[in-house]
């Protein structure tokens, strides 16, 4: 345990996600609050890193759109990873007719680009938080299942479950003491890694006005926003993607050390 | 023997060292021999001895970045350490020319066979296609391989281990190098093919009169192939001679270990009751024979397994319609008994079935039709709790049977755990007590599995497989993946416990040398069927059925002086018990040859 | 044979089930599907309108007529009217089709290009210079989303430098050097990120392969390093290399969604956009049946490469 937060990313990473998720209770300025006298102001005292077009403090709109950013992707991966996992380790362990049409059902899914499924839901049901993370969800479940499927598959070709059965062990004893914890580590691999392509869709979603609606701030819309806005505050620009670019940067290498502890480390032999 | 004629290379001061971690560690040191013209010299040790890496370390394969080799090598004059990368190219495959272990693996799975015997043939002669082929199809021809122009364009995955090791020695001599060096090329085969590929380079030797450096770990292998003989440990040279002065005088006791272990087959036939090995004292070289012991077997008492009849069919369905296209004949119509205190051996090569069975008896598999009694009841109406009490199983790979993720004790007291049956301070105790009982120590109950080597994970398993105080236990190649000498250590445990417990052991494995040891009664299975059943000595002393002899005859001899008596052994392929679908098996008739001994009547095939 | 036939029959009748998916999607929703899709900002739509519309998809005939029909239709290459200005979907995706293939194939082969060299090089010497900063390179460009990088592009090329122009379209037989010119930046955006998928699965690829026993059989033999890379090494490291960078393709596809917006490249993306947000049901459908069919067809293809190479896969 103590080695996944060993390494630099996911320590930067825990300060991000926890000063994020604390944005309502940290004395911020309302981020919706509009200030037109304000409009485009540079950085100033009380307002950290300025003002926007609306004269809303971009400090502020910073913070609260990685917030939405982190909410939606992290119940995203967590409600596509229990689906997933339980359909990949049922189909593992139970096999014949109901693993061939979950898997099939999976390829069917990933038939879908991500980003138009998103947008398919969007025409159905409306843009927003709400319809994105179901559709989120959906999208990656598939991953989840099979990454769960193929670790059971290998899990139960090893001597140590023949011999948990010869125990006289019930199912539920094999099923959760002995198989899941041996799927758990590329399990959380994968969740890391959801969760970072989670991000980058909701941003993608939320530049073309699909994802987080306005006024509430999204870091893609913002950077959508400000493009045109480029050569009257540059910085406009440059603090949403410099944030977005970041966080991705810290999540992926958060998936690459929690891969690297797993491989070499905690195998079966020497 | 072999015509010896020049020196061809000559090793001195050889010495490897690897980096791990920023560290230096020294693998080898201080080698020195020699090979000539026709001969042959075994480099024999176990694992971590250092003998691979000597070969690696001659031809320059080991990688460069973490490697330190120091020493000499002249190869036909030559300093091999002293050549450039280019200048290596050349020699290997050309002059000096490897096979190694694995067939498995060690093919391009994406290239046909033939364009891998080519490719060997052109990187180093100027031939044009056409020529390289017909060439590798010559080799394919002088290694056996059976309708070598069908399957000139075949992939590896078609073809079997032994025909793939013929590959690899076509493509190895097919530019008639003048060393070759074999690192364990049989030592993953099966009894009867290893003695097939033995003969293949002893007269592939003959006809060229290259010399071979040959690695082993098995003293039969050296005694049938070796001139002269290297013993290796733990990356020391300790001893070193023509192989008879190291067979009938060893010097060391490493060697003396060595060669105990490995008996001759038939050295039981005064023996009434299985013998546990001698055990060494490296450190003072004593060697302590084994006492006598009372024979456990108790034949008065009611017998702990009875299977009649039992078959286990597995189905081969087609892709789409999942059809039954044909099945897997794992187990036909097996019987046997198993009496309190009776080692029972059941011994065959790959795809006979033994596994299976093993498996059908420990309720792993349900079994089709036929009837399995343990302790009387049958099998299947056996609670899978009380079961476990009755029977448990020790598994052949120690890396996969234990759960990475407990911890020893743990592991040792989970069926305790499962079904309640004892406090955390019990469990802890009992666990500590097993661990000492199988010869290792209290205070590891703390570890994780892999801070163990592959011999003492073995004894955590079968010391796993007592804590339900079972009356049999179903050892499926539980010593094979073992060293030698850890494999006589968890053999003499094994003994050790049967005579303290008076346990019955079913006891898996092709190795045909510990199984004379052990074995009260041997039954010999081919393609699924019992062909030959009986007493230890009767089986090994007068084996009746045809496949028995072929088994028996392909074993290598430890004995340097009675090589070149043996006739060349066919060549012939396992056959496979997959059967289509309306396959109608064949009524088998069995014949007593004397009291408890029978044989399968050999069918048709076997004439 | 009878491998590949199977394969093929699997794919259509996964074309078949995706596509009955989507266009029955519409009934999926809770309450009235018409209503919902011309209902904006809540407010409730125009009964008249509401009719016109039901009418115009057909959404008052029983499903299973309306299912049947639609299939006929699809076999047609009919894949309906827009609900804003009744024309047919199908031409207009026509039209900005072959725009999104050819930015994507600029992007493929520019990734290619840059990838595989220097993957297969960065796995020869894992721990030197070169890889280590590729690697480095890579994972930063793998991680900004693609609308930055083409938002910054666009900023440092057209509007401080002036090098390129911002965004736009000219067909090529028009004017080639042009049509060009508009072509590298989205193109080079999309290959960014791309090429360091190529770049690392390459490497990750090659250094499994290398340990490997045939590998050391081969260098045994004699045969030169060069050739044990290319011909032993980066033919086994290839399949994995491939099934991913056809997993990238499919995902490109919707990719360029993004990249498009920001270029103002005339592709799918700006039909589509227009769609989801009018809430043309059947412009966004019949956008995503094309990408869909593309996508199931592209995964086809490399499953046939790989029977095709790697013979293990056939039996």
């Amino acid at each position: 345990m103590k080695h996944i937060f060993s390494s630099p990313s996911a320590i930067l990473l825990t300060i991000l996600v926890v000063g994020a998720l604390l944005a309502p209770v940290l004395p911020l300025h309302d981020p919706l609050a509009m200030d037109i006298s304000g409009r485009f102001a540079g950085p100033s005292a009380s307002h950290w890193f300025g003002q926007d077009e609306y004269g809303r403090d971009v400090f502020a709109r910073l913070v609260f759109a990685l917030r939405s950013a982190i909410l939606i992707s992290g119940s995203a991966a967590v409600l596509s990873a229990i689906i997933g996992t339980a359909i990949g380790v049922a189909a593992g362990y139970v096999r014949g007719l109901s693993e061939a049409f979950a898997m099939r059902v999976m390829d069917i899914i990933l038939c879908f680009p991500p980003l138009l499924l998103a947008m398919l839901a969007a025409t159905l049901y409306g843009a927003g938080p709400q319809t994105l993370v179901p559709v989120l969800a959906l999208v990656f479940v598939p991953s989840f299942t099979r990454v769960a499927h193929a670790s059971v598959m290998t899990v139960r070709t090893m001597d140590y479950v023949d011999a948990v059965r010869l125990m006289g062990a019930p199912t539920s004893h094999i099923l959760w003491r002995t198989i899941l914890p041996g799927i758990a580590g590329p399990l959380f691999v994968q969740f890391s890694f959801v969760v970072a392509m989670s991000v980058v869709l909701e941003s993608g979603l939320s530049y073309l006005g699909l994802g987080v609606l306005p006024p509430e701030p999204s870091l893609g819309m913002m950077v959508g926003a400000a493009r045109a806005t480029f050569l009257d505050e540059p910085w406009l620009l440059i603090a949403p993607c410099l944030l977005l670019t970041v966080v991705i940067i810290l999540l992926n290498a958060f998936c690459d050390h929690l891969r690297h502890l797993l491989d070499p480390r905690r195998s079966t032999g020497n | 023997m072999t015509n010896v004629g020049s020196e061809l290379l000559q090793v001195s001061a050889l010495a490897v060292s690897f980096r791990k971690g920023g560290e230096w560690r020294s693998v080898v040191r201080d080698v020195n021999f020699s090979v000539s013209a026709g001969e042959t010299v075994a480099i024999v040790g176990e694992s971590g001895s250092g003998k691979s890496v000597t070969s690696l370390a001659l031809t320059r394969l080991l990688p460069q970045d973490m490697t330190k080799v120091s020493g000499r090598a002249l190869f036909r004059g030559q300093n091999l350490f002293d050549l450039t990368e280019q200048q290596m190219e050349k020699i290997r495959g050309d002059r000096i020319s490897m096979i190694f272990q694995e067939p498995m693996t060690s093919l391009n799975p994406v290239m046909t066979i033939g364009a891998q015997i080519a490719e060997a043939i052109r990187v180093h002669r100027k031939v044009s296609r056409a020529e390289a082929r017909a060439e590798a199809l010559a080799m394919m021809d002088r290694v056996r391989i059976p309708s070598a122009k069908s399957r000139f364009d075949e992939f590896p995955h078609q073809f079997s281990g032994g025909m793939r090791q013929r590959v690899m020695i076509a493509a190895a001599l097919a530019c008639k190098p003048d060393l070759l060096i074999a690192d364990e090329p049989t030592t993953a085969l099966d009894v009867t093919i290893q003695a097939q590929v033995i003969e293949l380079i002893k007269e592939l030797q003959a006809e060229t009169g290259m010399g071979v450096i040959f690695i082993t770990h098995d003293m039969g292998v050296v005694a049938e192939v070796a001139d002269r003989t290297l013993v290796m440990y733990h990356g020391d040279v300790i001893e070193t001679g023509t192989t008879a002065q190291i067979f009938n005088d060893p010097a060391k006791t490493y060697t003396r270990a060595l060669l105990a272990a490995v008996p001759k087959l038939g050295s039981m036939n005064d023996a009434a009751a299985p013998v546990p090995y001698p055990t060494f004292n490296l450190t003072t070289g004593e060697m302590t024979p084994p006492q006598d012991r009372p024979d456990t077997l108790r034949p008065e008492e009611p017998p702990l397994l009875e299977v009649e009849g039992a078959i286990k069919r597995f189905d081969q369905r087609s892709p789409v319609l999942k059809r039954v296209v044909s099945r897997v004949h794992a187990v036909e119509n097996v019987s046997l008994k198993l009496r309190r205190g009776e080692t029972l051996s059941i011994v065959g090569e790959s795809g006979c079935g033994k596994s299976t069975t093993g498996r059908v008896i420990t309720g792993l598999y349900d079994y089709q039709s036929g009837s399995v009694k343990l302790n009387g009841r049958e099998l299947r109406t056996i609670a899978p709790a009380q079961r476990a009490r009755e029977i448990q199983m020790v598994f052949q790979d120690p890396y996969a049977s234990l759960n990475p993720r407990l911890r020893v004790g743990d592991a040792i007291t989970e069926p305790l755990r499962i079904h309640g049956l004892a406090t955390r301070e019990e469990e802890r105790r009992i666990a500590a007590s097993l661990l000492e009982r199988v010869g290792l120590k209290a205070d590891m109950v703390d570890r994780f599995p892999y801070e163990f080597s592959g011999g003492q994970r073995q004894r955590i398993c079968v010391a796993r497989a007592l804590v339900l105080k079972p009356s049999v236990i179903v050892a499926d190649e539980a010593v094979s993946a073992l060293d030698v000498t850890m494999k006589t250590q968890v053999v003499n445990l094994m003994l050790d416990l049967q005579q303290e417990m008076g346990l019955g052991f079913v006891f898996i494995s092709h190795d045909m040398a510990v199984v004379e040891r052990i074995s009260h009664t041997v039954a010999v299975m081919y393609l699924g069927e019992i062909v030959e059943y009986g007493p230890r000595a009767a089986i090994f002393g007068n084996p009746t059925h045809p496949y028995t002899q072929r088994l028996l005859s392909a074993v290598p001899v430890p004995d340097p002086a009675r090589r070149g008596l043996r006739n060349a052994p066919p060549v012939l392929e396992l056959n496979s018990p997959i059967r289509p679908r309306d396959y109608k098996p064949p009524v088998r008739e069995y014949r007593a040859i004397s009291p408890g001994h029978f044989i399968q009547v050999p069918g048709p095939e076997w004439s | 044979m009878g491998w590949f036939i199977r394969r093929i029959v699997q794919s259509v009748i996964m074309l078949w089930i995706v596509v009955s998916l989507v266009f029955l999607s519409i009934h999926f929703v809770p309450g009235d599907p018409v209503e919902l899709l011309l209902s904006q900002d809540g407010a409730a739509p125009d009964p008249a309108m509401v009719a016109m519309v039901r009418e115009q998809l057909g959404l008052n005939r029983p499903v299973l007529e309306q299912y049947l029909d639609k299939l006929g239709e699809l076999a047609r290459f009919d894949l309906g009217t827009s609900i804003v200005d009744f024309s047919p979907v199908a031409t207009e995706i026509g039209k900005r089709l072959p725009r999104t293939l050819e930015l994507i194939a600029a992007a493929a082969i520019i990734s290619l290009l840059i990838g595989l060299p220097s993957g297969v090089l960065a796995a020869r010497n894992p721990k030197s210079m070169f890889s280590r900063g590729a690697m480095f390179v890579a994972g930063a460009a793998q991680s900004i989303p693609v609308f930055v990088v083409g938002t910054l592009l666009v900023i440092v090329f057209a509007q401080l430098l002036g090098w390129l122009p911002a965004g736009g379209f000219v067909p090529f037989s028009r004017d080639p050097g042009k049509h060009m010119l508009l072509l590298i930046m989205p193109a080079a955006t999309i290959a960014i990120g791309l090429s360091a998928v190529v770049f690392r699965i390459t490497r990750s690829s090659m250094l499994e392969v290398l340990p490997q026993d045939f590998i050391r059989t081969a260098r045994a033999k004699g045969v030169p390093a060069r050739r044990v890379m290319i011909r032993h090494a980066l033919r086994n490291a290839l399949m994995p290399v491939i099934t991913v960078f056809a997993l990238q393709l499919g995902g490109l596809l919707a990719g360029t969604v993004l990249v498009e917006t920001v270029f103002n490249w005339p592709g799918l993306s700006g039909m589509l956009v227009a769609g989801v947000n009018a809430r043309d049901y059947p412009v966004v459908t019949g956008v995503i049946v094309v990408v869909a069919a593309f996508y199931i067809g592209l995964n086809l293809l490399v499953d046939i490469i790989y029977g095709l190479t790697d013979p293990r896969v056939r039996k």
